[in-house]
């Protein structure tokens, strides 16, 4: 993508008469200033400075919501032609920017106050002391320990997706009943997934699997009572639900990869193995590095499955980050504490993430 | 000449040699190697939902002794759709429990089809915009406003979660559809983004340069020329967005309680309640999952275009 001059070149004369430009000034500025006043009037009211009988702070969303259409509408004032090009991506980022920064920022605020939503004083800000409890928690540093173990299980996921999409990309019958039978488990809901496997068919006196496992002589099956079989488990169920979108990914890799190529390292003597590591497999590193960060994002967010099925157990050992800072605030409801967890978490993530991608870079540039 | 005997008349005379019969063997294990594995997947994937389903039909003493062919080893009864109001015999007659599945069902169809709808729409303006003009945002340039709607993806959900838990308590919009619908809408724009601006690189933009020469404006342009030839792509999405959204529970276990609950709520918070009376799980878990098993079996092909976009550059 060009980072300098437009794709689409449009000439435009647009003569903007200088009282369209002063009121869409004006309607930018004016709903600006409207909205700081309301604003102003409900925060006096907090304050307890000025009673004027506001119930909530919808008020102040109203005139937020007016605000964004009107700098939308203006810059189609001001700017005509320029203006209606900024429309296209305008609405986006305000609504990511309201949704995303404010939270984010509001969240700096709580993450360093004590504030539990049910007791009547409110929040109460208390320094560094969510920290210090944070690093003496050792609930939350196993929750993160899980992750990388939840994390690294995405390469045994990797490898099955690849030979899975090597066998649909080989030359079958009913590829069409394989890829929709293949897909099913990316698209059932997790929570209805974690009451299927996890609580009906790994039920440990007569669930399917628990039979299986006695008919092979495993005397008491049980699935969630030991430390790493729980986790061992929950990697399961979470892999069973995500190796079709790795297998798509790479299914559409492998497709991309012109014939001739694999024809050529045959006619040079290459037998299936050696040509899969030294022709297929280098060509689909960009793809597979994807396909793998993007299931480390997804992997990041791992939590209905746990909640639902263990609720962390046994003693925090299928614990993930996300469905410990939920059971944290269910119950604690301590949302100060919670928030402060999650900020830590967030940044560990962008820093890993960063670090990642900056390793893909560099080992996924095609060499020439 | 003498020493060879003569075959005899119906022999075959033109052999493979050796090596070609070695060959075909290889052919033939690699064949069934290939189908063996395909046939263990699809079964693995499969026999969860086959489990769920006739589960739903058993009684007591048939889910205890692992009864699994209908009509075979247990007959089909409609245990489990009767106590969720569902069975024919029910149809007819009030059922508080069809009430409430019916209520959750109808708030996560609107909940997410709406986000689906707003994220498509915002998404592939957004998307448009940066494949097509470039812009200045404060130093923000294109390739930083790309950046920053794809790095939403890496936001976990649980940083959101409090403070907007906390937001929206104090705008009211705590248990509202509405409230579900922006978040919603959030985490799934990122992915809308990526696939719609895979897609719309790949349209020439000639296409637009000839409309605007015919005297269309930059918006008429894009949506009578641009946005049909981009309707796969769009449909794409929309149905990605549509299962994530489905699917969600997180937020919904956070910011409903009463009148926004969706359906995978619903299903969880069954598990705990009355003991497990499996049949009636059972039945809800796979009415919870049948729409998506119907969208994943009629429109699988836009599924598949949707992850790959961006795979393959």
């Amino acid at each position: 993508m060009s980072s300098s001059g437009d794709l689409l070149h449009v000439v435009t004369n647009d003569s903007i008469s200088a009282g369209r430009k002063a009121f869409g000034r004006a309607i930018t500025w004016g709903s600006a200033v409207c909205m700081v006043i309301i604003a102003a009037c409900q925060l006096a009211q907090v304050l307890g400075w000025w009673d004027l009988g506001f119930e909530n702070w919808r008020p102040t969303l109203y005139a937020y919501v007016m605000w964004a259409v009107c700098l939308c509408w203006g810059q189609v004032l001001q700017y005509g032609e320029h203006g209606k090009r900024t429309l296209f991506v305008l609405p986006a980022a305000l609504f990511v920017i309201s949704l995303t920064v404010f939270p984010l920022l509001f969240g700096l605020i709580i993450a360093f106050s004590d504030w539990n939503l049910s007791s009547p004083d409110g929040r109460q800000f208390n320094g560094l002391d969510n920290v210090r409890q944070m690093w003496a928690d050792p609930f939350y540093w196993n929750a993160m320990l899980n992750m990388v173990w939840y994390v690294l299980a995405i390469l045994v996921e990797y490898a099955i997706a690849f030979g899975l999409a090597l066998a649909l990309n080989a030359e079958i019958r009913a590829r069409k009943f394989f890829r929709v039978a293949f897909l099913l488990p990316l698209m059932l809901s997790p929570v209805a997934v974690s009451w299927m496997i996890g609580k009906s068919m790994l039920e440990a006196r007569f669930g399917p699997i628990s039979r299986l496992g006695r008919a092979l002589g495993w005397d008491n099956p049980s699935f969630f009572e030991s430390p790493w079989i729980a986790k061992a488990t929950i990697m399961l169920m979470d892999a069973w639900t995500f190796i079709p979108f790795m297998m798509i990914m790479i299914l559409a890799g492998l497709q991309a990869i012109p014939k001739e190529l694999n024809e050529a390292a045959k006619v040079d003597g290459a037998n299936g193995w050696r040509a899969f590591w030294e022709v297929t497999f280098p060509m689909m590193l960009p793809v597979s590095i994807t396909a793998i960060l993007i299931r480390i994002i997804f992997k990041l967010k791992l939590a209905d499955i746990v909640i639902a099925v263990t609720s962390g157990g046994p003693g925090g050992a299928t614990d993930t980050v996300t469905s410990f800072i939920f059971r944290e605030y269910r119950d604690r409801s301590n949302v100060g504490y919670g928030t402060l967890l999650a900020m830590v978490y967030l940044v560990v993530i962008i820093l890993v993430m960063t670090l990642l991608m900056k390793l893909a870079d560099r080992y996924a540039r095609p060499r020439t | 000449m003498t020493g060879t005997p003569m075959p005899p008349a119906n022999a075959q005379i033109f052999h493979d040699s050796p090596g070609d019969r070695a060959f075909q063997a290889r052919w033939w294990t690699g064949r069934a190697t290939v189908y063996a594995l395909l046939i263990l997947w699809a079964f693995i994937c499969l026999f969860p939902i086959y489990w769920t389903l006739t589960t739903s039909f058993k009684t007591a003493p048939d889910v205890m002794k692992g009864h699994m062919l209908p009509w075979v080893d247990f007959f089909p009864a409609w245990l489990g759709w009767r106590s969720l109001g569902l069975s024919p015999d029910t149809w007819g007659n009030e059922s508080t429990v069809r009430a409430e599945f019916l209520k959750r069902f109808s708030n996560s169809a609107i909940v997410s089809v709406t986000a689906s709808v707003l994220a498509v729409a915002l998404g592939s303006l957004a998307a448009y915009g940066l494949s097509r003009f470039s812009y200045k945002f404060a130093w923000m340039r294109n390739s930083d406003i790309s950046f920053f709607f794809l790095s939403q993806l890496i936001l976990p959900p649980v940083v959101l979660a409090l403070p907007m838990l906390v937001l929206y308590k104090e705008l009211a919009l705590l248990d509202t559809r509405i409230g579900l619908i922006l978040l919603y809408t959030l985490s799934v724009l990122p992915i809308v983004i990526w696939i719609m601006r895979d897609q719309f690189s790949s349209i020439p933009t000639e296409l637009e340069e000839a409309a605007l020469v015919d005297g269309l404006s930059i918006w008429g342009a894009f949506i009578t020329i641009i946005l049909p030839i981009a309707l796969p792509g769009m449909v794409a999405a929309f149905i990605l967005s549509l299962v994530l959204t489905w699917n969600e529970y997180f937020f919904a276990a956070l910011l409903t309680s009463t009148h926004a609950n969706t359906l995978p709520v619903m299903v969880a918070s069954q598990t705990g309640s009355q003991g497990i009376s499996w049949w009636s799980m059972a039945a809800l878990s796979w009415a919870a999952i049948l729409p998506l098993i119907v969208i994943g079996v009629v429109l699988e092909r836009y599924i598949i275009k949707g992850m790959a976009a961006g795979a393959v550059k």
